[in-house]
């Protein structure tokens, strides 16, 4: 079996995965990082969004070996022990999230557009959750925790 | 998933080298499409070759008139490259409206090339501009690499390298999407070079995108969307799915491309 190793957020791990393990079954199963999820198996819903190498990506569309060297957060790594991230921060103050499934993705996804384009547009806001879907909200809470996190982040 | 074999090779020789020692090898490149279908085990290979580890294979450069972009280069780096934004904006729209920021991160244009999904965009816009497919061992021109749903020119284990488009005086990209899917339920490239005006549909066409001849020379002698208004693909050539039938296809490429010739800059 492959072994693979990672750094996952911030620290150094390693594990013998079958070539066909996912990185999202790799942080959930073998980390027990189960923050990230999996909603969808066609690619689509966001949920398991992760940041490799800075840019974010869907962890259930990677597999773990194709993560080999690579530097991970997940949902998990945002906080700063008991203080939320600002882009956490922002979804619980506008009731961001319903039943929070998608929301580790949401907040993955949304973190690295404010990173890339810190004053964007709430219509650039929109087009950019394009890969995110969430059944619960109706989406108009999460743009504005975004908007709320582009002045706080 | 099925099991698989994984080898991550550094040069494009060793890479076509695994394929070709493989019982039944296939290359991974962003595998937005791949990964998907091996979830579903509509694949099983007995090897994966991931081109992720070739340097070569990265990387966009502009040499006199012809942008090349290497075969691993994803769309978001297509969408975001100042050259590529300079020297072909329609092609860096094209690139940045394919899927989602995710799968933008990871999809490659070689994939999406080598794919040849019929609703995919890079096809329209490969045959629009007159591309070149660099290959490990030939060059084929787009008009004769789209063979067909799913079908191109490669042969087994062949791998494609590069892909190079000629700088157009003018050309522009409209696409209808799938609300669902963002894929294009129509999409139109048109391309104005010295040799005459190229339209080319993805999205719609029995046996993927095509060229659409009466449209060029309706535009060849007259670069107007009026030129076109009433020049319509005959919906029997065309798809009809859950999506859209085959008459709304119709209907929907006269007003993409009337769009695209309006947006061409
Ligand atoms: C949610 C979602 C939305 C999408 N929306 C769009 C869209 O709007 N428009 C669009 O065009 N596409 C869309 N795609 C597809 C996306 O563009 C893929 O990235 C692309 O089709 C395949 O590229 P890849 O690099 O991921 O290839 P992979 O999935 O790794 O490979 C695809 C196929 O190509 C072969 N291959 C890969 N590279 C090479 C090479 N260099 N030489 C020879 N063969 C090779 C592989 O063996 C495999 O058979 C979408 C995908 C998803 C998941
Ligand atoms: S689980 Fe749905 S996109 Fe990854
Ligand atoms: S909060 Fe329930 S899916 Fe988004």
């Amino acid at each position: 079996m492959p072994t693979v190793s990672m750094t996952v957020n911030g620290k150094k791990v390693s594990g013998e995965v079958e070539g066909r393990i996912l990185l999202v079954q790799f942080l959930r199963e073998n980390l027990r990082l189960t923050g990230t999820h999996v909603g969808c198996d066609t690619s689509q819903c966001g949920a398991c969004v992760v940041h490799v190498n800075g840019d974010s990506m869907k962890s259930c569309t990677l597999l773990a070996v194709q993560a080999e060297g690579a530097e991970v957060t997940t949902i998990e790594g945002l906080a700063d022990g008991d203080t939320l991230h600002p882009m956490q921060e922002a979804f619980r103050d506008n009731h961001g999230l319903q039943c929070g499934f998608c929301t580790p993705g949401m907040v993955m996804s949304a973190v690295d557009l404010v990173k890339k384009n810190p004053k964007a547009s709430e219509h650039e806001i929109r087009e950019w959750l394009e890969g995110n879907i969430c059944r619960c909200t109706g989406y108009h809470n999460i743009v504005k925790s975004i908007q709320q996190a582009q002045q706080t982040m | 998933m099925y099991d698989f074999a994984y080898h991550k090779p550094s040069s494009v020789a060793d890479a076509v080298a695994a394929r070709s020692g493989a019982e039944d090898g296939t290359f991974v490149a962003g595998g937005m499409t791949l990964v998907p279908t091996l979830k579903q085990r509509l694949a099983q290979p007995s090897d994966l070759v991931d081109l992720g580890g070739i340097g070569e294979l990265h990387g966009i450069t502009v040499s006199g008139d012809t942008v090349t972009i290497g075969a691993m280069t994803t769309h978001g780096a297509v969408a975001k490259s100042a050259e590529v934004q300079s020297a072909i904006p329609a092609l860096a729209a094209l690139a940045g409206g394919i899927g989602d920021p995710q799968v933008r991160n990871r999809g490659t244009i070689g994939g999406s090339v080598a794919n040849n999904d019929p609703a995919a965009d890079y096809p329209a816009a490969c045959m629009a501009l007159g591309a070149t497919i660099k290959t490990d061992k030939r060059e084929v021109p787009a008009d004769e690499f789209f063979t067909g749903l799913f079908e191109t020119a490669l042969d087994e284990g062949e791998m494609i390298v590069s892909v190079s488009f000629p700088k157009p005086e003018k050309a522009a990209y409209q696409k209808f999407i799938n609300p669902a899917s963002r894929y294009a339920l129509v999409g139109v490239f048109v391309a104005k070079t010295g040799g005459g005006v190229k339209v080319a549909v993805t999205g719609a066409g029995q046996d993927g995108v095509f060229r659409v001849p009466e449209m060029e020379s309706a535009l060849s002698s007259n670069l107007s969307a009026d030129a076109i208004a009433d020049v319509a693909v005959d919906a029997d050539t065309l798809n009809s799915d859950i999506h859209a039938s085959a008459e709304y296809r119709s209907h929907l490429i006269t007003v993409m491309a009337k769009r695209a010739v309006a947006a061409l800059s």
